[in-house]
């Protein structure tokens, strides 16, 4: 894997291994297809001149169903080991990794494979996906609930699903800015050069164990 | 347990010992459902307050349009397509068990003494829209124009959209807030919601109130409408089924 295009001579260390781009790309196909269905479903103007409701909404509902399964299922299978490795670094966080969100601090921070911005995307994108889901299954089975729990249910889907369009937003906004980071996404590797710059400690831990690829 | 004699590990305490990590996430996660659980317990609340300030903020500046929540239709199409209905040939028929059929137009509908009601538009998902004004003829009074036969005990309804049916008991037709709507909001009823002409079963759930009538008739037993063959309550009291 990673360093199959002739143009690329240098190194390249495996930044994300196939079964977390496959995750990546399911759940963002998932998320992606949640926003246009919920859109569509939301929006009286968007409503009116596509119809088919029914249609639209069990599309939104599978998707919300199946959207964090392929994490999940991977997590517990042996080739998620590296993904296993990289939801412990996502999840965790040192007390001056705060400070980086701090601008006037972050230069002093010796940043690990993910910077802390990112850890915090992960893991709200992971919990509104979550929240999501509890209050579109609400929804959908509203013959379980109270109507004060619908109206709850209701009000937490719309508000949730504005945050996480806009974290989406920022996430894709990110990855455009950095292509190294998004052609890892798609492809697996980075070069020694942007790992020395954007993860020094986690390249440090890599030399250390001599895990790099190629 | 062995002893590690040469182990690297312990020499690096003398430079800058590692920080030790917090499981940030665990607790993040947590505290973001723990959001989203008090947001579906207390949401119903939170709408009304946020109703207020939102409308008082923006007025109609167009914002809270923007925002969730704001009391705003959500427009519920089944077709594929919203039919586009000429006011002038609209006609609306009532027939099946019934002395004498009938074919109304919108006027002949006009021409009925009109009743006006004033009610919270509510959603069986739980979105709703405060004081939606109406204006229509009662479907008691409709009935009592067809005059049905003793063994009618359904009504059904059908939509010119194909697709949208609906269904009361004669007992729940003939209740005073049921409405065959003409006006909404002192305004001929948009397509989107139903116009020219669509029921208003004011005491029940919207998706009882079938949108862009076409055909009332009388049945000895109603069968479920379109939303309830999809898993909603057929008696659609609201605050007193679908769940509760």
């Amino acid at each position: 894997m990673g360093g199959e295009s002739a143009t690329q001579t240098q190194p390249e260390i495996l930044r994300f291994d196939r079964t977390e781009r496959v995750v990546h790309a399911l759940s963002a196909a998932c998320v992606l297809t949640l926003f246009v269905t919920g859109a569509i479903l939301y929006f009286p103007a968007l409503s009116v001149r596509v119809g088919e409701r029914l249609l639209i909404l069990n599309i939104h509902v599978i998707c919300g169903v199946v959207a964090l399964l392929p994490l999940l299922f991977s997590l517990r299978t042996p080739w998620g080991r590296h993904l296993r490795r990289d939801v412990a670094r996502l999840t965790q966080m040192t007390k001056s990794e705060w400070r980086w969100f701090r601008p006037s601090q972050r230069e002093e921070i010796r940043l690990g494979k993910f910077n802390p911005g990112q850890k915090l995307n992960a893991v709200l994108s992971v919990s509104a996906l979550v929240v999501l889901l509890a209050s579109g299954l609400i929804l959908r089975f509203p013959s379980y609930f109270s109507l004060t729990l619908r109206e709850g249910a209701t009000f937490v889907h719309d508000w949730f699903a504005l945050a996480l369009i806009l974290l989406t937003l920022g996430h894709i906004g990110f990855a455009l800015a950095h292509p190294a980071s998004l052609r890892s996404m798609i492809k697996g590797g980075v070069s020694k050069e942007w790992a020395r710059h954007y993860a020094p400690a986690w390249l440090q831990e890599l030399s250390e164990k001599t895990a790099l690829v190629k | 347990m062995e002893p590690e004699p040469n182990s690297s590990e312990t020499s690096t305490e003398t430079e800058t010992a590692p920080e030790t990590p917090t499981r940030f996430g665990r607790r993040l996660f947590f505290s973001v459902v723990g959001m989203g659980a008090a947001g579906i317990a207390f949401g119903a609340w939170l709408t009304r307050g946020e109703h207020r300030i939102v409308s008082d903020l923006s007025g109609n500046s167009g914002v809270s349009n923007l925002l969730p929540g704001g009391d705003q239709f959500r427009i519920y199409s089944a077709a594929g397509t919203i039919p586009s209905i000429n006011a002038s040939t609209y006609s609306l028929r009532i027939s099946g068990l019934v002395k004498s059929e009938k074919v109304l137009t919108l006027d002949d509908l006009k021409a009925l003494p009109p009743t006006h009601l004033d009610r919270t538009f509510q959603c069986v998902t739980g979105w709703q829209v405060p004081d939606v004004t109406w204006k229509g003829v009662k479907l008691s009074d409709l009935l009592d124009l067809v005059e049905p036969t003793p063994d009618a005990h359904g009504v059904g309804f059908t939509s010119y959209d194909g697709l949208y049916t609906e269904s009361l008991t004669i007992d729940q037709a003939r209740r005073s807030d049921v409405l065959v709507a003409y006006e909404m909001f002192g305004e001929a009823i948009t397509p989107d919601h139903g116009g020219p002409v669509r029921l208003y079963v004011a005491p029940m759930y919207g998706y009882k109130s079938a949108k862009w009538l076409k055909e009332i008739r009388l049945v000895e037993k109603r069968s479920p409408g379109y939303w309830e063959q999809n898993g909603y309550t057929t008696d659609a009291w609201i605050g007193r089924s679908n769940g509760w």
